[in-house]
Formats: structure tokens, sequence, C-alpha cells
């Protein structure tokens, strides 16, 4: 049995204190970690609390909205703020998970959660590069129905499976993080790495540093967005596919759009360039498919996923059909 | 280190790895919570901590020092149902009763959800107070799952503890 203990940092700087080298681990609810170190993939020796730190949502003074680490999925879901300006960040969290873990689950603790890929928790009986790195991966050629089809490579098709990610990648969110070397803070869309060759490494992330809170810039004027999550039941799964979509319309014309997708990458995958392809045009479905198969363009799908590319091309022009309609 | 459980303190378990659950049932006896499956999949586990309902399989008990739980043992007034309890006996909210004390305990901190306005993923309005449904109702239990099949009747019962008996 290995040796394990628990403290409750009184502070962010009390918990870098505290952090002492790869056998400790900051300890958000643990609706993650906890199932992490039952199944031996996480093998922390010391376990640091910060559930208590950065429990705040507060509106800042350019217009934006921090949110603090510690803050609850719920509380983030049901703020009326949040409600009101960023409705496919409520919708996202929403979707995720069940009321019991998302009142338990933290901002913080919802990024950094790791994939469901039923390999990479079968410790006993699977190949998987992201847990044993160089070992291989039985996802690739085995079950993937869940797996992904974007940004994903040949050692790792696992997906990121978090839904409120997927929206602060679409409100352009910056997480803030600190270290015993100070304070940066990453764009989420910069955020997360892809796999490549070492699907082990997800996020930029150091050893020892900690989220602190999330930065929502200034809602945009007349911006509508949702959250729309496609999966095998419905409700309480993960995506298949899932859309955060965003429109401006002025004058007939779509002068801004966001499309962010999850359930199909190893992380949020914001889709840039089919953005682009909106812009100017009219929020017609013609101009909504044509940027959905620039956003799949790339799609490199498994036996088991391939349904995956035109379910999200569908579930994209849904969305942005929804909202041009909506703005109408 | 002390937990409060159904208004009585206990002293925490100094082992960090021991989760919630099993601090309650292996250590205190209070088997009314259960292990279905020991990873926040099917919610049979489901207790209040300061009113909220939380599923103690993935809770560590260490992180709860100075919180106040509340399980299915708790909700009784002496020999004196709880009122979600005689409505899962009314409408037949069961068969073999396993996740029978989670779906209470999700029924019972449903209805200070619906009451504070709280919304959900079938909520149509973000910005206003979800207007009750039983949509509304199956969404927010569907933490809680009954592999009998008894989920309409459950619902019933719940739908008869937030709207009254005439929903």
């Amino acid at each position: 049995m290995n040796p394990l203990t628990y403290e409750k940092a009184t502070s962010s700087t009390d918990a870098l204190e505290r952090h002492d080298g790869d056998a400790a681990k900051f300890l958000g609810a643990g609706t993650n970690l906890v199932d992490l170190m039952r199944e031996g993939i996480a093998t922390p020796t010391r376990l640091i609390d910060v559930t208590g730190l950065a429990q705040s949502i507060e509106e800042q003074s350019d217009g934006g909205l921090r949110i603090g680490a510690g803050v609850s999925n719920t509380a983030v879901a049901e703020d009326a703020t949040v409600r009101a300006q960023y409705p496919a960040l409520s919708r996202a969290i929403l979707a995720g998970a069940s009321a019991q873990i998302r009142n338990m689950a933290t901002v913080g603790g919802n990024i950094l959660q790791r994939t469901r890929c039923s390999y990479f928790y079968d410790v006993a009986g699977s190949r998987c590069n992201k847990r044993s790195p160089g070992e291989g991966c039985d996802a690739i050629g085995g079950f993937n129905r869940a797996h992904g089809i974007l940004g994903v490579s040949d050692s790792c098709i696992a997906t990121h499976p978090s839904d409120m990610a997927v929206a602060l990648s679409l409100y352009d969110a910056v997480i803030n993080v600190e270290s015993d070397e100070g304070t940066r803070s990453i764009p989420i869309n910069d955020f997360y790495v892809l796999p490549e060759d070492t699907p082990d490494i997800e996020n930029q992330l150091n050893p020892g540093e900690l989220i602190v809170s999330v930065d929502l810039p200034a809602p945009s004027a007349n911006r509508r967005a949702t959250y729309r999550k496609v999966r095998d039941r419905a409700s309480y799964a993960f995506a298949l596919v899932s859309v955060a979509g965003s429109l401006i319309i002025k004058d007939g014309l779509v002068v801004d759009a966001g499309i962010s997708l999850g359930g199909v990458a190893p992380k949020p995958w914001r889709a840039i360039e089919a953005e682009a392809a909106i812009v100017g045009s009219p929020p017609t479905e013609e101009t909504f498919r044509n940027a959905a198969q620039i956003a799949l363009a790339d799609a490199t799908t498994q036996p088991g996923n391939v349904f995956k590319t035109e379910l999200a091309q569908r579930v994209i022009v849904a969305v942005l059909q929804d909202l041009a309609g909506d703005a109408q | 280190m002390t937990i409060e459980i159904n208004n009585r303190p206990y002293d925490l378990p100094d082992d960090a790895r021991i989760s919630l659950l099993d601090f309650m049932r292996e250590r205190l006896e209070f088997f009314g919570s259960k292990k279905g499956c020991n990873q926040g999949a099917c919610g049979a586990c489901t207790v209040l901590v300061d009113g909220e309902r939380i599923l103690s399989c993935l809770a560590l008990a260490a992180q709860y020092d100075g919180r106040s739980v509340t399980t299915i043992e708790g909700v009784a007034n002496g020999d004196e149902l709880h009122p979600l309890q005689a409505l899962f006996v009314e409408h037949e909210g069961m068969q073999c009763g396993y996740c029978t004390p989670g779906q209470i305990m999700s029924g019972i901190a449903l209805k200070s959800e619906l009451e504070r306005g709280a919304p959900s993923n079938v909520s149509s309005d973000l910005t206003v107070a979800p207007r009750l449904s039983r949509d509304e109702i199956k969404e927010r239990l569907s933490g809680n799952l009954c592999r009998c099949g008894a989920h309409n009747g459950i619902i019933d019962a719940v739908a008869a503890y937030v709207g009254g008996e005439e929903q």
C-alpha cells in the first residue's frame, strides 16, 4: 500500500509552499483524481487540498469576469452574470456530469480532468501511450466510438472530456496560474497541447503550478451563443460531439462567428478557419454547411468513430442555424 | 478533525484514502448510502453535505472536516417517514430498493435547487427560473440510475414532492 498524506492549503501561497515535488498533487474535489488513484493511474503520496481557495466570481474593471479556480461547477452555471452574458458556458456546464458531481467539481479540476478513454483506465488489460509512454495504443484498432478525429496522432486518439472547457474556448478564456516563480496567464486555446508522440503531456502547466482563476473577456454586444451536446443517452453521458457556437449578425451579414468542438479532439477544438469562412456572409444554411465542411476537413477517423465527421458537421449547422434564427 | 453526520459529531479517519462513503458504511455502520459503482456513475451513494447533494464515493472523508452530512438515515422524524419517503411508497418508486436512498437524497436536494431557481440542461431560458415540468425532473434525476427500471414511479414520487399531489 502506498503512503498518502492529506493537508488543506490555507492560501495559494501556502499551497505552492507545500508542493514539494512530483509525489505531491493539488486536490480539487477529487471527482476525477480519486478515481485515477483507485485505478493506480495517479500515484501521489501527498495531497494538498485547494478546494477552499479562490471561491469568488468577480466582474473586472474591463467588463470581463474572473472566476476563481475553486468555484464549483454548479456555482458558475448558476451565476446570474454567466447565465446572462456567457450562456454557452452555463449551458456547457449543465450538459456535463450530474448535479451531484457539478456540486463537487471545481473549475480548476474540470480544466485538468483526464480523458475518459476506457483503455487509459484499464491498467491491467490495455496498452496506453498516455498512461505508459511508448507502450502502444489499444484504442487504435479497438472499440473507438468515443474517440477523437481531429488533432489525434498515431500514438493517441483520446479526447478531452470537458464540456465546460469547450465553452471557455469559445469565449477565449485565459487561465491564470501561480508558481514559485510568479504568475502567468495562458489563453485556454493555447493551454492544451496535442498528443503527437508524447500523449502523456496534455497541457502547458509545469509541475507545481497551480491554476488560480479563469478570466472571461468582456462580452461582445449582440453576440448570441449556445452549447449543444450529442451523446448516447439524453443525460449524464460524455459527448460524442458537442458544439459551442456564437454569432453576431449585423445588417443581414455575419460579422463575428465562433465555433468550438468537444468530444472530437484531445482539446477543445476551435475551428478558426471555419469561423473565418462565415464572417462577411449571410447567415444561411449554405454558409454554415460550407463552414462545417472546413471545420472537419482534416478529420482522421477510426472504424468506430467514422460517424463523427458528419455528426459534427450537422451539429455545427444546427447550432448556427438556431443562433441565426434567434437573431431574426 | 470532526464531521457531523445526521446531527451527531464523529472523528474523521486518519487514513487520507478513505472515501466518505466507506467511512460511513464501514466505520460508522451507516449502511443506507449504497456502494453501487464506486466511480461516480450511478448515484447510489448520494448524500447531502450542508444541504447540497454530492457523491460520497468520490469524496475523500478528510476533505469534509467541519461539514454536516445528511444520509437517508437522517431524513425521517422518528417513526414518521420524510414526505418524499412516503411518496416513494405511494408511487412505488422502487423495485429492489438498492438505488432508493440515493434517489431520495437527490429528490430532496432537487426541490431546494428548483426553489432557488437553478437552471438545468433542459431549461429553455437561462435568465429566468425554470418552469417545473416532468422533463426538468427527469433531467435533474439523471445522475441516479435504477437498474430495475422503476424510473417512472420515482419521477412520479419526486414530481408529487416538488409540485404537490396534482403534478
